[in-house]
């Protein structure tokens, strides 16, 4: 068996993975049981259960704000503190792992005390107006509040802002002055993403969160991923949002305003129309976008088939030179290019290997410098007049379609990214009730999708639908005959990094697409392809150590990374708040979407083939789709000079 | 060097260096933790846990490398006595800390110094050369075959929190200066996530003495909780400061008897974090179950201005609070803010008693020793001094801030 990186959080700092509460060592195979009085109920839990964890099981609630199911343990905002008998001081009930029989109560004089207190002191230093916030009404702080029954400022409001918002970025906006330091962004960043862009700097009552030598957001090393944003619980962190332009454009009698939608915010917006998450809403949304007032309402998995067909070409072609031709070096294993965080995170961590990053845009930049060409020309419109807007799960997004070289249809290729969590917030401003809207389909050309389009927005979904072309196009049988109803299994699923091995047994003909580029596939027959999928920048970062050590991924032939955590359904601009269990749910919904499409794999899509055949007529990876749908990379490096 | 200006007699000076780690060499290592419990030693760094149970919990860790770690660090306000037992009486330290290595089974020794005691670090070290020389460091300690012990000195950059243990173990490895969550302890999960035990100055010069004296010459002094000797920085309004050795026990009068304080408004004990001790209560001992100090006594005189003394401590701990957690970072602040109010006379009662009850809330919710005793000065300063506290008079009319 080959030792394959293993998926866990890696470079959090040591003390923090140290907090991480694991069960003791009394019972190795944890079955030891610890008895605890919690409010006179008895309860059994093992050992190493979190007085928190404990309490939730005999249906006790203890408020929390810096703990978060994704993040190490910080004990830091003390807001969950309990009594536990024979002990001087109060407990933060997140950060005490039991290994002895407690006797523990949850609301005492002392605790709700403390705990108002506590509220009372962060409400002092929190400058803002809820009903001016972006988090009105989903907001930790203001829940605590409530909760609380807080009717005035013990200790103080400030009256005047202390810290200048940080406006700097395309994609993430922050405001110190509604921050309450629970440092959630600051453990989301360097232990969940491994990307440290943030960081807890001063001491005592000046400690703040910030950047590098206290650089704008958008000079350091930020991602864009946005993770920080889903899992500050107050409106210090929030996406860069151009809702006011896109009405704007909307209003706007000459403008031609069209929406690409991506899969993964059908998945999730139902969620903030009070909606459990995993009820995709895709046809509903449909009609909303109408009336809202978009004139045209595509499907981003038009573009993410035709990305399966020229990052599957350029694979191959790959391929083909390393294993045929022996000229010159190829860099394989080829890293796909639809995540812009991740291709952030390659461009200031990794510079040397970009030549291996695929150069097809992701689905995002291609459906936009085709709308501007192609659909203009195809439609009569001047493409200065229409605006593209996108809907996107990512707060990366944004600072993608501003990147200076996505331009390559004369035009900004894409005008706006919009996140799942604005674009509710327009259908709200509409007035529209979304999940009761009537369904309706997509508009052509860009309408007809396939099901491997749509699992784009689950980790893995870019190798399932890559593979199901690939396979295809390369062994000439259906893949349903090699993987049941063409469900590649082994690349599904939420552990952070999975290898497939797949052994092509038999070559059969080259297809008409691709005969310019290919003779015959004789180079394949027999090969195995080592595929990789990793998800969130931390196993990306892994994945990237063992290659550059020439572990076992070096030998590796294709590997999807994803920059956010569950891929693009837990992406940094999806409905708050997040967790696996939301991300499952919503991936569920994903493959759901998949499984009932009609058409499911790109190749097949009819609309695609039409596109090539009119437009791109020399095919995937030919001249005129490089000009439009492929483009470079900028080597960032870490070091950044202010 | 500056030298205290006055030293009482210390039981120090009848141990002999290295007399110590041959005294615990002779035992084994269960025998050297025995020892400890037997004598009743606690830390002399203020928390006042048990030695010979700390030392006890990180010998049955189990693990390849643990740490033996002496804290330098000094900080406390009003501390100056492990200086002077480094400057004058390094080479006990060291055999306690040997002797620790020996007892736990480590085979790494750190002394974390304070960083504006960068001075002796030559001294120190050619102290700790001294000793490799001798084969008391290093290889076959002593010569014990299989026992390897070395010591080396991590200076501290000059927090205050980096004396609270964790938040040393952090800063040793690089980290910002900040206290952990406990469970779990040093004693498990320390340095590196190794075992560790982490210990004051004094701490390990008295292992040496009592390895070398036995548990029953500690135990005869002090009172049944807190045994043995106690050395004690004193500075303030009084004829004589230094550092003096005194047993566990003493009274607050008679220690201010023995350097010339006795007409003294008041005490503070155990530094900015202790416990501020009126007149009325100088009959009280110094000892765990009663007051408890890492050593610091700060004299005032009749003149003193209590709130002044108390608002002097709070500008410390709003500075020196690591900024982790809200009850310290954003309740230090509040408390000052008072003082502030008070002296312009312009707090109400009814402020103050929500201040006092804060400051409840800060010694129970604080993550760590500091907020846990930032606000004892400003609480037993407000209980004992009423009229310096609330007697000003507002600088000029106006309404009273409620
Ligand atoms: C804020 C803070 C500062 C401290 N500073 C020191 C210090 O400077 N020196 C010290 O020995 N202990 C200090 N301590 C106590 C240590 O945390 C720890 O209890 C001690 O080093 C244990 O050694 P002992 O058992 O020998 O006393 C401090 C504690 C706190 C909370
Ligand atoms: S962050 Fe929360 S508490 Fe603060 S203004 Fe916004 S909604 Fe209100
Ligand atoms: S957006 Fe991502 S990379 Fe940037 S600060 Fe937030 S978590 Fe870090
Ligand atoms: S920005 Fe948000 S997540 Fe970060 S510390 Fe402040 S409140 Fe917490
Ligand atoms: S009590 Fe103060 S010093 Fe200790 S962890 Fe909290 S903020 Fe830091
Ligand atoms: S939730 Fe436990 S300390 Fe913050």
């Amino acid at each position: 068996m080959v030792d394959y990186p293993k998926s866990d959080t890696g470079r959090a700092p040591v003390s923090q993975k140290r907090q991480v509460i694991s069960p003791g060592n009394n019972g190795a195979d944890g079955s030891a049981q610890v008895a605890l009085t919690i409010d006179g109920q008895q309860v059994n839990v093992p050992v190493g259960t979190t007085i928190l964890e404990a309490a939730k099981q005999v249906g006790i609630h203890i408020p929390t704000l810096c703990a978060h199911h994704d993040l190490c343990v910080a004990g830091v905002c003390r807001v969950c503190v309990v009594e536990v008998e024979g002990m001087r001081t109060l407990q933060a009930s997140c950060a005490y792992p039991v290994s002895q029989p407690m006797n523990i109560q949850t609301h005492t004089r002392k605790v709700r005390q403390a705990r108002r207190h506590i509220i009372d002191l962060m409400l002092s230093h929190h400058y803002g107006e809820c009903y001016a916030c972006g988090r009105n009404n989903n907001c930790e702080l203001q829940a605590l509040a409530k909760e609380y029954g807080v009717d005035f400022f013990r200790f103080g409001h400030p009256e005047k802002p202390e810290h200048e918002i940080d406006n700097s970025s395309h994609s993430v906006v922050r405001d110190m002055n509604k921050c309450v330091l629970c440092r959630r962004c600051v453990r989301t960043c360097i232990d969940l993403q491994e990307v440290g862009a943030l960081e807890a700097i001063n001491r005592g009552d000046k400690t703040r969160i910030a950047t590098f030598m206290d650089q704008p957001l958008a000079s350091v090393v930020c991602i864009n991923c946005g993770q920080c944003i889903n899992r500050c619980p107050t409106g210090a962190l929030r996406a860069n949002d151009p809702t006011d332009e896109v009405w704007a454009a909307i209003d706007d009698p000459t403008k031609h305003v069209v929406i690409q939608t991506a899969p993964a915010p059908r998945a999730a917006i139902g969620e903030c129309f009070g909606l459990p998450p995993g009820r995709a809403l895709t046809f509903e949304m449909n009609t909303a976008l109408r009336v809202c007032g978009f004139d045209r309402v595509f499907d981003t998995n038009f573009t993410a088939d035709l990305t399966i067909l020229e990052e599957g070409t350029e694979l191959l072609l790959r391929l083909q030179k390393a294993l045929k031709e022996t000229s010159g070096p190829v860099a394989l294993p080829q890293f796909t290019s639809c995540s812009p965080g991740w291709i952030k995170y390659l461009e200031h961590f990794y510079p040397e290997y970009i030549p291996n990053v695929s150069t097809a845009k992701s689905p995002q930049q291609m459906f936009g410098a085709i709308t501007k060409t192609y659909y203009a020309k195809l439609h009569g419109i001047d493409p200065k007049d229409i605006v593209t807007v996108a809907l996107m799960p990512c707060s990366a997004k944004k600072f993608e379609c501003n990147r200076p070289e996505m331009v390559d249809s004369g035009f900004k290729d894409v005008d706006y990214g919009l996140t799942t969590r604005e674009l509710a917030k327009m259908i709200q401003e509409a007035g529209i009730d979304l999940p009761n809207m009537q369904p309706s389909d997509f508009d052509e050309p860009f309408g007809t999708a396939t099901g491997s389009g749509v699992i784009f927005g689950a980790t893995g979904g870019v190798m399932e639908a890559a593979l199901r072309t690939v396979i295809e196009l390369v062994v000439g049988v259906k893949v349903e005959n090699l993987f049941e109803h063409a469900d590649i299994i082994p690349v599904r699923g939420m552990d952070g990094i999975r290898c497939v091995e797949l052994k092509i047994p038999s070559v059969g003909p080259v297809p008409d697409i691709l005969k310019p580029l290919f003779e015959s596939w004789e180079f394949l027959n027999g090969a195995t392809l080592k595929v990789a999928i990793a998800h969130g920048t931390a196993n990306a970062h892994k994945v990237m150590e063992d290659i550059k050590n020439g572990g076992p991924m070096s030998q590796f032939h294709f590997i999807e990374f994803m920059g956010c955590p569950g891929g693009c359904i837990g992406g940094g601009g999806q409905p708050i708040p997040t967790s696996l269990e939301i991300r499952q749910a919503r991936a569920k919904a994903i493959y759901g979407e998949d499984s009932s499409s009609k058409i499911r794999k790109s190749h097949e899509n009819p609309h695609v083939l039409k596109f090539y055949k009119e437009f791109l007529t020399e095919g995937p990876c030919g001249h005129l789709s490089h000009k439009l749908l492929h483009t470079h990379y900028t080597p960032r490096g870490k070091f950044i000079t202010p | 060097m500056i030298a205290p200006k006055n030293r009482g007699p210390m039981s120090y000076d009848t141990v002999k260096a290295e007399a110590g780690l041959t005294a615990a060499l002779a035992k084994t290592p269960a025998e050297v933790v025995a020892t400890l419990t037997e004598s009743g030693l606690k830390g002399r760094g203020g928390a006042g846990f048990p030695t010979g149970l700390k030392w006890k919990f990180a010998a049955e860790s189990q693990g390849q490398d643990k740490y033996v770690i002496c804290n330098a660090d000094e900080g406390e306000p009003g501390t100056f006595k492990d200086r002077f037992l480094l400057t004058d009486y390094a080479g006990l330290v060291m055999d306690g800390m040997t002797a620790g290595g020996w007892a736990i089974g480590a085979k790494h020794g750190i002394i974390y110094l304070r960083g504006e005691y960068t001075y002796m670090c030559a001294h120190l070290e050619a102290l700790l050369q001294a000793r490799r020389d001798k084969q008391l460091l290093g290889k076959n300690v002593g010569g014990h075959q299989g026992f390897d012990f070395d010591i080396e000195i991590r200076m501290g950059s000059g927090a205050y929190v980096c004396g609270e243990e964790t938040a040393l173990i952090e800063s040793l490895e690089g980290q910002r200066g900040e206290p952990r969550n406990r469970p779990p302890f040093p004693v498990d999960t320390g340095f590196m996530d190794k075992p560790s035990i982490v210990n004051n100055v004094e701490t390990f010069a008295y292992v040496a003495c009592i390895l070398v004296k036995g548990a029953d010459w500690f135990k005869k002094t002090g009172t049944a909780k807190s045994t043995g000797l106690k050395i004690f920085s004193v500075s303030g309004d009084c004829e004589r400061p230094g550092v003096y050795e005194f047993p566990m026990g003493i009274t607050v009068a008679d220690l201010l008897s023995a350097v010339g304080g006795s007409d003294a408004k008041a005490v503070q004990i155990g530094g900015a974090s202790g416990y501020c001790a009126p007149a009325a209560e100088f009959n009280r001992t110094i000892a765990y179950e009663d007051i408890a100090t890492g050593g610091s006594i700060i004299v005032f005189g009749q003149n003193r201005d209590m709130l002044k003394v108390a608002k002097n401590f709070l500008e410390f701990f709003v500075e020196e609070s690591c900024g982790q957690c809200t009850p310290c970072r954003d309740g230090n602040p509040k408390l000052l803010e008072g003082v502030e109010l008070l002296e312009k006379g312009r707090c109400s009662t009814k402020y103050l008693s929500e201040l006092c009850s804060l400051g409840e809330t800060m010694q129970l919710a604080s993550k760590c020793g500091l907020g846990q005793t930032s606000a004892n000065a400003f609480l037993s300063i407000v209980k004992h001094f009423g009229p310096d506290v609330m007697a000003r008079t507002p600088h000029c009319a106006g309404h009273r801030k409620s």
